[in-house]
């Protein structure tokens, strides 16, 4: 049995959204993102089983005591065939985790899959307790987390505190992804300091940095024409900028940023405003990623160059994709994550 | 015709050997579907003593980092359903492909089960999609584990965890998450595989000798050609055509010729594993339970080993005559080699190799261990004895030559003598042929024999019961005890003796038990000390892998017994106790009997069975007849029968073929040796008859010879390779009227292959006698 | 009389119809005499000597040997003339490589039932070959070779020696040696001799010479 193509089939969302049957048809029996946005936490930090596909998705930026930057990745991916929760192995819940460390010359992957209604894997809202096999984002409240996860030749164990509030993208959280109307929730928590320990093949390493948990779930979240997306959170010295562009078959574009104050005031721009132009690619696993952009948004006067602190941040994953930490020059200066899907 | 002898010999070497080839592929294919699904050999398991792993307890090993997957297992219609969690399994557990076989995840979630089609119609569970998928072993079924768990009834039960290859750098002991499950390094080779290759060896070693039987052939068929092309070679030579070029042309056309001969003999081969596969299939699923598929595959590796012989085997052959080509000189008349005294020196040092080989082997039998040994063995008897074939032969006709009376008996034996180099080859196909039909003839009815008295023995019972538990074997016990002659409990439990994993079994004490279990090895009335508790029987297997001999002692349940007899299990791979009832009842208190052996008269074993099914609902795999095992037994026997049957007369066929061509080769060069004689007065026919006579007299002496040397082929076999690959030694029986059977058989082939030669002989016009005495040649 | 040869006609197959190799030959031998019979390549020489000795069948005519017509015979009958009857000595592949010197010497008359271990003995002697019976043919030289031919031809004390080209491979003075000893031994046994040679030389020793041309006797 080859779990990497099941995965495949069951969890589209991260890669080229059309690539894979599923996503772009047959979502009438879930249900579908509604304007207003009316969020109920801490209930709504659970998951939305209603829903096709659902993430918890965490990125750092780390710093080691001599300096060495790292990037750290936490995932779980939620994705249903039925939008329900079935009985011990009829449930319809499938969980994927995805787990990175990339150092500047290196880049630690693993995955996990899982299948609900077992206790292998899942999410509890309060208190909050997201898991997949021994990995864990724990805490009493959705502000303090612990945060573990493991592979072949890695593993970190992690601590995290929420500085600022949680933050809500588009229409107060209700995100849209396509002019056609594709939309799904979608709210982070760009404040988190993190510390912790990462265990790599050198040995043990203290780090400190930088934490955003993104919080999305949808059922049908990209449109029939398009192929992929690239998505950047920056932590620049004046705010912190979430901008994705999401590519289309046309060659079009359609954008979507919030500019997020150092208090957690969210400005939400529509499409267009946010503009990020590839500069340069790197050859990585015989494909050509663009791994140095220019990344504009003129509103809060941003005109910045971002670069892969490892451009062979490759996640080969069940589904593959670009993953990792980037260093931010130009306008302002800072790091952040990229991710780009669909450049297979 | 010279083209037609290359084709025909080519042909029926490599479809002898892509046949037996394409029975082993595919016989192999199948236990490696089976192995593949299963994933045995190659991952570690973790199992719970008790059989059943909660499923509870395999969630916690996955929270506590072990990278582990399910699997649930049971018979259901008589075909082994195995569930299994696609999302866990490690990647090259086998089974379906959801990607690239096109099934969309709903479809194995729902309910689906993967299996042959012939699996699938003995299937009959309701609420199921079935799926033909052919890449599942036989007799078996893929399905969700969530879909086997509800078929098979037993939710939330986890029969054994596969444990991934890569585990993560953290991960708690076993023993601190789930301390009641033991972990298993993966095994070196599954149970199926290690039995069934006793089969296989028989499939092998024709194998093997069908490889050699189709290079001797080749290489006969390639002399012939060269001889009877050599005037016309060299009437080209002289004409100026360059050597080079004419070597590349000939090159060129023998790899056509072995090209399109090899394909015919892949299809020739196609047809004979077609024709013997069913019985193979059947031979291995009823010796050892094994499933293969009854339909043949075209396989790449047996077309392209089919073509690789001919190719190879024709590049053998025909490379010393390229060479001898090359190197000759361009007017020398083409005359043919007399036997020389030259040869003696080479003779010697192949007399000298044969010996080597053959004290090898014999070392190897009396000192080697291992299977390994056992194998060397074999094979430098065999090679051994096919390199010393033609000195003892030589040696034999010397003798014969020296007794003879009349001149023409003298001229007889030293002319066949003088043959011996030509024929050689093809006589040592005709003995590896012999010997490895009385061998392997030998094996298979020793164990048919040893197999059929051993089932008289263990099944001495006319009919046995299954209960399904302990409270349903009281009430059984109950209501069969006025209703057959004698109720015997069979009550076993399982433990570790001197470390070896062995059913300790508690008879109770009757005659059934003292008349039929016959003692390889035992102290005198060792059955009355048994059965009065102050010792224990133990099965070959135990005894021979943990060297325990009559006298020591083993321990069960802290009790010392004292061994006093050791009685033949065969089939079985672990080890067997037997302690009578009482003592068994003291050592293991808790056991109690499931199983009954009953003696009654076997006409009513029908009725029996029938109220059994009415008054408790036992299932058909609750009772089982003895007569109907025998009868089944039996049946796979003569299956076996027929494979090896067919198998003997294929490859004596084509030991006859490469005679024919040796003698078609020789005949041309035979002129020169025949013409004086029969310039002295005597007749062409008589001649001719000599020929045959010749051929017979090979046939018998090289029969001779293969006796002995199939007798020690089947000895290896049944005493060393069995007893290293299975630990327990089949007795060897012998089967005289078989072998004379064989021998005639040879002698029938030989013969055949030279009357066509012979009546040529006879046939030959004066004018082509008196040519070679004549400068035209 | 010894031989009778009466219109002779032997024919070959041949690509373009039917080779004549003898049309109509007519001879007599006596007991005793040697006769040189010479004549070109292709001329019939050898065939009229092949089928004189019984080695092969006429078209038409008759061979009779002491009275008895050796042309209507069947293979066996003929192999039994052969045997009996006529010793042979070709130019070469004349002995059985299988065999010893010794019994390559013994064969014929072994296989007529004349065997004599003395006159076998006395004739190996004579043929300088005492020191080679032990031998195989492969051993031996050209002409020792064709000393073993003669001595087992003589051993079988034919009535009639057919030879053709008998020293043909041999260097002069060895044929005049071995013919020399074949003409003695020869007289000795009173057998007849039919020789067929290239060499007057050799011809000339003969008490009596035929040419044939063509297949017809000039």
């Amino acid at each position: 049995m080859n779990a990497k193509i099941i995965a495949l089939l069951l969890l589209p969302l991260t890669a080229s959204a059309q690539g894979f049957a599923g996503l772009g048809t047959g979502s009438d029996a879930f249900a579908t993102p509604e304007r207003p946005a009316i969020f109920n936490f801490p209930k709504d930090h659970g998951p939305h089983t209603d829903f096709r596909i659902e993430w918890w998705y965490l990125t750092a930026n780390l710093e080691a005591e001599d300096g060495t930057p790292y990037g750290l990745q936490w995932t779980l991916f939620r994705s249903a065939l039925a939008p329900v929760e079935g009985e011990s192995w009829s449930s319809p819940q499938f969980w994927m985790g995805h787990a990175a460390v990339t150092t500047p010359n290196a880049h630690f992957v693993t995955e996990r899959l899982a299948r609900g209604g077992i206790g292998q894997a899942g999410v509890n809202a309060d208190p909050f307790d997201a898991w997949i096999d021994d990995w864990q984002l724990v805490g009493t409240d959705f502000d303090t987390l612990d945060m573990t996860a493991s592979g072949p030749d890695f593993a970190f164990d992690m601590g995290l505190t929420a500085q600022g509030p949680l933050v809500f993208h588009g229409d107060a959280g209700y995100s849209v992804k396509s002019a056609q109307g594709q939309a799904s929730y979608y709210y982070s928590q760009p404040f988190y300091d993190i510390s912790g320990t990462l265990t790599l093949p050198d040995g043990e390493v203290e780090v400190t940095g930088q934490a955003w948990l993104d919080r999305e779930w949808s059922s049908q979240p990209l449109s029939n024409n398009q192929t992929g997306w690239d998505w950047f959170s920056l932590s620049l010295d004046t705010g912190k900028l979430m901008g994705f562009r999401l590519r289309q078959t046309d060659g079009n574009y359609y954008t979507s940023a919030t500019w997020i104050a150092p208090d957690g005031t969210a400005t939400p721009y529509g499409d267009g405003a946010f503009v990020a132009e590839p500069v340069a690619t790197t050859d990585v696993n015989g494909r050509e990623i663009p791994t140095m952009w220019t990344v504009r948004l003129d509103a809060q006067g941003v005109d910045v160059d971002v670069y892969a602190l490892n451009p062979q941040a490759w996640m080969g994953t069940s589904i593959p994709y670009w993953e990792g930490p980037i260093v931010v020059e130009g306008s302002h200066t800072g790091r952040g994550y990229l991710e780009m899907t669909g450049y297979d | 015709m010279q083209l037609f002898t290359l084709v025909v010999g080519l042909s029926l070497a490599t479809a002898l050997w892509s046949g037996v080839q394409a029975v082993n592929a595919e016989a192999r294919a199948s236990y490696d579907a089976a192995a593949e699904t299963l994933g045995e050999g190659q991952f570690a398991q973790i199992t719970s003593p008790t059989g059943e792993i909660a499923q509870n307890d395999y969630v916690r090993l996955r929270r506590a980092g072990w990278l582990v997957s399910p699997l649930v297992q049971g018979r259901l219609d008589g075909v082994l359903v195995i569930g299994l969690d696609p999302l866990t399994s490690p990647n090259g557990m086998g089974g379906p492909d959801l990607g690239e076989d096109g099934f969309a995840i709903e479809t194995f979630m729902d309910g689906a089960v993967f299996g042959q089609q012939a699996t699938l119609d003995r299937f009959t569970a309701e609420n199921v999609t079935e799926i033909v998928f052919p890449n599942v072993a036989t007799g078996l079924l893929l399905t969700d584990i969530g879909t086997a768990q509800r078929l098979l009834g037993r939710e939330d039960i986890i029969d054994r965890l596969i444990v991934a290859p890569d585990q993560p750098i953290t991960q708690q002991p076993l023993q601190d998450v789930a301390p009641n499950l033991a972990l298993r390094e993966p095994q070196s080779g599954s149970d199926v595989a290690r039995l069934t290759d006793s089969f296989h060896l028989n499939l092998t070693a024709f194998g093997l000798l069908s490889f050699a039987v189709g290079i001797f052939i080749v290489h006969g068929a390639i002399g012939l050609a060269f001889e009877q092309r050599r005037p016309m070679i060299r009437t080209l030579r002289a004409l100026g055509f360059p050597l080079r070029r004419l070597m590349i042309l000939i090159a060129a056309e023998l790899l056509m010729i072995s090209l399109i001969s090899g394909a015919i003999g892949v299809g020739l081969g196609y047809v004979v594993a077609a024709a013997l596969l069913p019985d193979v299939a059947a031979t291995l699923t009823g010796l050892y339970g094994a499933s293969v598929s009854g339909t043949l595959q075209l396989r790449p590796e047996w077309w392209l080993s089919g073509l690789a012989i001919a190719v190879g085997g024709t590049g053998l052959a025909s490379a010393a005559s390229l060479w001898k080509l090359s190197r000759m000189p361009l007017l020398t008349s083409a005359q043919p080699r007399a036997w020389g005294m030259q040869a003696v020196a080479a003779r010697y040092w192949q007399a000298g190799l044969a010996a080597g080989l053959l004290l090898v082997a014999l070392v190897l039998g009396v000192v080697g261990g291992g299977l390994i040994a056992g194998f060397a063995m074999l094979a430098t008897l065999l090679v051994g004895a096919a390199l010393a074939l033609p000195v003892i032969l030589d040696r034999v006709l010397a003798v014969g030559a020296k007794r003879a009376k009349s001149v023409m008996a003298q001229w007889f034996w030293a002319d066949t003598r003088q043959q011996l180099p030509g024929l050689s080859l093809a006589l040592m196909a005709l003995l590896l042929a012999m010997a490895a039909n009385v061998g392997v003839s030998t094996m298979v009815s020793s164990f048919r024999m040893t197999f059929t008295g051993f089932l008289d023995q263990r099944l001495a019972s006319e009919f046995y019961v299954y209960a399904n538990d302990a409270d349903q074997a009281e009430r059984l016990a109950a209501y069969l005890e006025p209703r057959v002659d004698q109720v015997l409990p069979i009550q076993f439990t399982t433990q570790d003796v001197k470390g070896m994993p062995s059913d300790i079994y508690g008879p109770a004490p009757h005659s059934t038990y003292r008349d039929n279990w016959v003692f390889l090895q035992s102290t005198p009335d060792a059955w009355a000390q048994i059965e009065t508790a102050q010792g224990a029987a133990i099965n070959e297997q135990l005894a021979r892998r943990m060297e325990i001999e009559i006298g020591d002692e083993i321990t069960l349940a802290g009790k010392a017994f004292p061994v006093l007899g050791i009685y033949g299990d065969y089939g079985n791979p672990i080890g067997q106790v037997i302690v009578t009832e009482t003592a068994f009842a003291t050592l293991f208190p808790d056991v109690r009997p499931e199983r009954f052996g009953l003696r009654m008269d076997p006409a009513d074993v029908p009725a029996l069975a029938q109220n059994l099914r009415d008054a408790f609902g036992l299932a058909e795999d609750n009772m089982v007849d003895q007569a109907g095992i025998k009868a089944f037994s039996l049946a796979v026997f003569d299956r076996t029968f027929t494979v090896t049957g067919a198998l003997n007369v294929l490859t004596l066929a084509v030991a006859g073929f490469a005679i024919l061509m040796s003698l078609l080769t020789l005949a041309t060069m035979r002129l020169p040796q025949l013409a004086p004689v029969w310039a002295q007065g005597v007749t062409r026919a008589r001649l001719g008859h000599l020929e045959v006579i010749r051929a017979v007299l090979l046939a018998l002496l090289t029969a001779a010879l293969a006796l002995p040397l199939g007798l020690a082929l089947a000895w290896t076999l049944l005493a060393v390779v069995n007893v290293e690959a299975f630990g327990w030694r089949l007795p060897m029986f012998l089967f005289p009227l078989d072998y004379i059977r064989l021998a005639a058989f040879a002698v029938a082939a030989a013969v055949l292959a030279a009357l066509w030669p012979a009546r040529k002989l006879g046939r030959t016009k004066p004018a082509e006698l008196l040519k070679v005495f004549s400068n035209e040649r | 009389m010894l031989l009778r040869v009466t219109d002779l006609v032997k024919t070959y197959p041949a690509p373009d119809g039917i080779l004549p190799i003898l049309q109509g030959i007519n001879m007599t031998l006596e007991k005793g005499e040697t006769l040189a019979l010479t004549g070109e390549s292709g001329s019939g020489k050898s065939t009229l000597l092949h089928l004189v000795g019984g080695l092969d069948q006429p078209d038409s005519g008759s061979v009779e040997l002491e009275g008895q017509d050796i042309g209507g015979l069947d293979d066996a009958g003929r192999a039994a003339v052969r045997r009996d009857k006529v010793g042979v000595v070709f130019q070469q592949f004349n002995l059985i490589p299988s065999l010893s010197v010794a019994a390559n010497i013994e064969f014929q008359a072994r296989l007529s039932g004349r065997e004599n271990a003395e006159w076998t003995q006395d004739l190996a002697a004579r043929m300088g070959l005492s020191d080679q019976l032990s031998k195989y043919p492969e051993q031996l030289s050209g002409g020792q070779q064709q000393r073993v031919a003669i001595a087992r031809t003589l051993a079988a004390r034919p009535t009639l020696i057919l030879a053709d080209e008998p020293t043909g491979n041999l260097d002069e003075a060895t044929a005049d040696t071995v013919l020399e000893l074949m003409l003695s031994l020869a007289a000795e046994t009173e057998a007849a001799m039919l020789m067929v040679t290239h060499s007057e030389r050799l011809a000339a020793r003969m008490s009596r010479r035929m040419h044939l041309r063509s297949g017809r006797i000039a």
